[in-house]
């Protein structure tokens, strides 16, 4: 077996206060794991904000140097510091979709300009016929059309349109890993569940993994294969997705869960949470000492020393 | 383009006042071109005669015909203030993006810079060039001079537009599509600072042309070219005010006024125009 | 039915000129509705949907270019009538904070950064409650404790406090005049999930204790299905449907509403989701008839051409669908029991 991606005990500080000030804050805390080539999968983060679900995929990208730990994509350190030549290899097989798709594209400028800029980078042409049509292409996966997209300015789509574009344009140079950061959070509700089946047909179809990163759990447990939840730079849970998120282990992944609003009691105004979940969550999270242990079930959850 | 102008001319009074006072300024400057006297010759009519049907702005107390002199002396200023524009907004848009964008060691050692340019003083300096340059000190070598150091405020700004820009999200779409820095810079960029780049271009003539005169005004230029700044020099010299010449001073100073207050309104509503904002809003988003 | 808000055929659009280009957009098109005394009542849709504009009419925040073009909103507090979108600036002083307040998203809008929450709450709120000094103090320090707040935030700065405590001190300022009429426009959306939850449940809680009316407005519908005890639908500037939340969720009768009940992921339902294919509809330029027919699966000729009124189905359940009486839930509709507490 052949890992895709391999994340070896990453550490992110970010020194806190002044210049002289000795104080850091840990991003993400000894995070591990990795991707197999073979098999195609969603790969989830969930996490809430400051949990460093966002630091670590800007690591993942190369964006961000990890300050201990590797990793690995095809057996190749992912750094910051890589030359514009080997950046341009990198960009070819890991492609970003973003959090906002009205921000995706400047809205100044024609959207197919970065289709157009990413197949003549990466497929290394500048005939226009090909380029157009590696653009028809990529467009045609997530089900929109060169036709429709050539020539227009952001404003003249809808959200759901833009995220769409902006998945194809990570498509074009065939990328096996696509790192998709919280993409349908600011996407319209009736548009939302087509961004959502479209990454799921990524994996299905055209045998692209994708790390999708989110706070929200019910998408989670719908597209994703394995998952793990994030709490304050620490991983706490990690697993199957449906495994986990059907009967969380951790207090803190337990407390996620019952923090989802479901519409399945709509009208009973349930929104009680327990105080001492809240309190046990936070408690745990600043416990010095604590490992990944595996249960029998396959999920690794985070246990603490004299807890 | 011309459907811009039609645009602007229709729909923006400030655009039309503006308009009409810089081709006021820009065809009298023209007129130099038809002078029936070359710019620096002296005592070519009767000396201090007040405006009349026959010298519309008067003759000077150097035998000069005011109407030709200041057409030379505005022709000279005016190319001299949009070449120290031009120049300085160049520097200024590269230094300032470059900053902005690629941040880091590059941002550091640029800001020292730019910071050392903001706090030099630039009169003594300009008098130094003067002493150093005598004649040779013409209206282009000064306008170099002073493009060389008039950036730097500017260049500021625009890389404090810039370090926004690098954190949106297009511009990480646009790396992540592979286009180079400067493509970033130049195309991604570079619409978001045209406002700055206009309205500080206005602000930079007025500075430019204030320097001149200044400079002028107290003999440090070459005198023999005919310049707003000399004109007012000679009616100084000979004691314009005092003797009753009251037009060598008052019209030159009217005109000057009414160029400032032209490109100001132009400034301001082509600014309007160009803005992202209100050109998104006019795109319908 | 003790109303305090009427609606009658409001028409808001912005009306914009640029350089020539004029354009009319429709934001608001013809919505009637109104509001009972000590409910929630929930307004959900997408981003330019229209919502955000019907908000600021009601909350009389409504500036150039947007403008009333049509219908009347009427207020009904302590049996006296206001108009925000005719009242004085004067009446609208009186009636702020007193009798109408508002939640809105950013806190950081409504908390001055460099000021201490107590100035904040003593700008807001001293004058319309019309207590000084101590007996202000204690009012405040009471009513924050109501929402589980130490007296210390009132001495902290908005920076020093975290993101859900800076929503709850928002709460707490809208709240303290114990105000007849709230307008919460999306307080919730910025927060994480299990703080979320905590904010909700304690406007839920602070309205039940002080009988007073909510209008909750934000496009997450999961949101609604907990606070609402109504829910109306905005689609492209018109009320499509409006009904109680549960009917709202198990019986839809507008097929945009059980196509967004429908959409909503759950935990243990693998279920494939429908999604709704084509865009929003660009309110400058809408499609005539039902604004929703390009998109609708049930959509007929008739529904191409004449636009559907708001018709009355159910008790309080009125829906615009010329097919109202085809629509039934989708795959992947919540299943939850019609009659559990009817």
């Amino acid at each position: 077996m052949t890992d895709l991606l391999e994340i070896r005990n990453v550490w992110k500080r970010f020194p806190m206060g002044g210049l002289l000030s000795r104080a850091h804050i840990d991003a993400v805390q000894d995070a591990s794991f990795s991707l197999t080539a073979d098999k195609p999968e969603i790969f989830t983060i969930i996490g809430e904000s400051g949990s460093g679900k966002t630091t670590l995929a800007r690591m993942i990208l190369g964006l961000e140097q990890p300050s201990e730990g590797e990793i690995l994509f095809k057996g190749q350190s992912v750094s910051r510091n890589m030359n514009r030549e080997k950046r341009l290899e990198f960009m070819s097989q890991v492609q970003p979709v973003f959090q906002n798709p009205f921000e995706a594209f400047n809205p100044l400028k024609r959207i197919d300009r970065y289709l157009a800029s990413t197949a003549r980078q990466f497929l290394k042409t500048s005939d226009r016929a090909k380029i157009d049509a590696a653009m028809d292409d990529a467009l045609q996966k997530v089900g929109l059309s060169l036709k429709e997209i050539a020539g227009r300015y952001p404003h003249e789509l809808s959200g759901g349109q833009l995220q769409r574009c902006a998945i194809a344009r990570a498509l074009i140079p065939n990328p096996p890993l696509l790192i998709a950061d919280e993409p349908v959070s600011m996407v319209d509700a009736s548009l939302r569940m087509a961004i959502v089946n479209l990454l799921r047909s990524l994996r299905d179809d055209f045998g692209v993994s994708v790390i999708y990163i989110t706070h929200d759990l019910a998408t989670a447990y719908y597209i994703s294969d394995r998952l793990i939840i994030m709490q304050k730079g620490r991983i706490v849970e990690m697993g199957d997705a449906r495994v986990v998120l059907s009967d969380p282990e951790h207090p803190y992944s337990r407390l996620l869960k019952a923090s989802v609003l479901s519409s399945e009691d709509a009208g009973q105004g349930k929104l009680a949470t327990n105080p001492d979940m809240v309190a046990e969550a936070n408690r745990l999270a600043t416990m010095p000492s604590s490992r990944l242990q595996e249960r029998p079930d396959g999920r690794l959850v985070r246990t603490y020393e004299g807890a | 383009m011309l459907s811009v102008f039609k645009d602007l001319i229709r729909y923006n009074r400030e655009f039309t006042i503006g308009l009409l006072l810089v081709s006021l300024i820009v065809i009298f400057a023209c007129l130099s071109f038809f002078s029936p006297y070359p710019a620096q010759d002296i005592y070519v009519v009767i000396p201090d005669q007040p405006p009349s049907w026959q010298y519309w702005f008067g003759t000077n107390s150097r035998g000069q015909d005011l109407f030709w002199q200041l057409s030379f002396a505005f022709r000279n200023t005016l190319t001299f203030g949009i070449i120290v524009a031009v120049l300085s907004r160049l520097i200024s848009i590269t230094i300032g993006l470059a900053s902005g964008y690629l941040g880091g060691w590059v941002d550091r050692i640029l800001m020292f810079f730019n910071d050392i340019f903001v706090a030099i003083p630039i009169f003594p300096i300009l008098i130094l060039f003067y002493f150093v340059l005598r004649s040779d000190l013409n209206t282009y070598t000064l306008a170099v001079i002073m493009a060389c150091l008039g950036w730097a405020f500017d260049a500021r700004l625009i890389r404090s537009v810039a370090l926004g820009l690098r954190f949106r999200e297009f511009t990480r779409q646009a790396i992540f599509a592979g286009m180079s820095p400067r493509k970033i810079m130049m195309e991604e960029h570079l619409p978001y600072v045209m406002p700055i780049v206009f309205s500080t271009a206005m602000a930079n003539m007025i500075w430019s042309i204030g320097f001149e005169v200044t400079l002028a005004v107290l003999g440090f230029t070459n005198i023999n070219i005919p310049t707003v700044g000399t004109a007012l020099y000679w009616a100084n010299n000979h004691s314009a005010m005092v003797v009753g010449v009251w037009w060598w001073i008052i019209i030159p100073v009217v005109l000057l006024v009414m160029m400032f207050l032209g490109l100001f309104l132009l400034a301001v509503s082509i600014n309007e125009y160009i803005d992202p904002r209100s050109r998104l809003r006019r795109m319908g988003s | 039915m003790d109303t305090v808000l009427d609606v009658k055929g409001l028409k808001a659009y912005y009306l914009m000129k640029y350089f020539g280009i004029s354009r009319e957009v429709r934001a608001v098109d013809d919505i009637t509705m109104s509001i009972r005394r000590n409910e929630i009542y929930g307004i959900a849709g997408e981003s330019s949907s229209g919502k955000t504009s019907l908000i600021k009419v009601l909350a009389a925040a409504m500036r150039p270019p947007l403008e009333v073009v049509d219908g009347s909103v009427r207020y009904h507090f302590n049996g006296e009538e206001i108009d925000p979108t005719t009242a004085s600036k004067e009446d609208l002083k009186r009636i702020r904070w007193k009798h109408l307040s508002y939640i809105m998203q950013g806190s950081m809008s409504v908390l001055n950064p460099v000021r201490r929450i107590e100035r904040t709450f003593a700008d807001f709120a001293k004058e319309p409650l019309g207590l000084s000094g101590p007996a202000f103090r204690e009012r405040v320090e009471q009513h924050l404790s109501s929402l589980k707040l130490p007296p210390s935030v009132l001495r902290s700065y908005p920076h020093e406090l975290s993101g859900g405590m800076r929503q709850r001190v928002t709460i707490g300022l809208a709240t303290v005049c114990h105000p007849e009429f709230i307008i919460a426009d999306e307080p919730t959306t910025a927060l994480d999930v299990v703080v979320q939850k905590e904010v909700l449940s304690m406007i839920r809680e602070i309205q039940q204790k002080m009988g007073s009316s909510v209008v909750f407005v934000t496009h997450d519908m999961s949101v609604h299905a907990n606070m609402a005890d109504r829910i109306g639908i905005i689609y492209a500037g018109r009320l499509v449907e409006e009904g109680p939340t549960r009917q709202m969720f198990f019986a839809p009768k507008h097929p945009y509403t059980a196509h967004l009940v429908a959409s909503l992921p759950r935990i243990g339902d693998t279920t494939q989701r429908p999604a709704l294919e084509g865009k929003p509809p660009n309110l400058a330029d809408p499609p005539p008839g039902c604004r929703f027919h390009p998109r609708c699966p049930l959509a007929i000729d008739k529904c191409r051409t004449d636009v559907p009124p708001l018709e009355t189905v159910d008790t309080d359940h009125r829906t615009a669908c010329w097919r109202w009486q085809d629509v039934r839930p989708l795959d992947g509709a919540p299943t939850g029991k019609m009659e559990a507490q009817l």
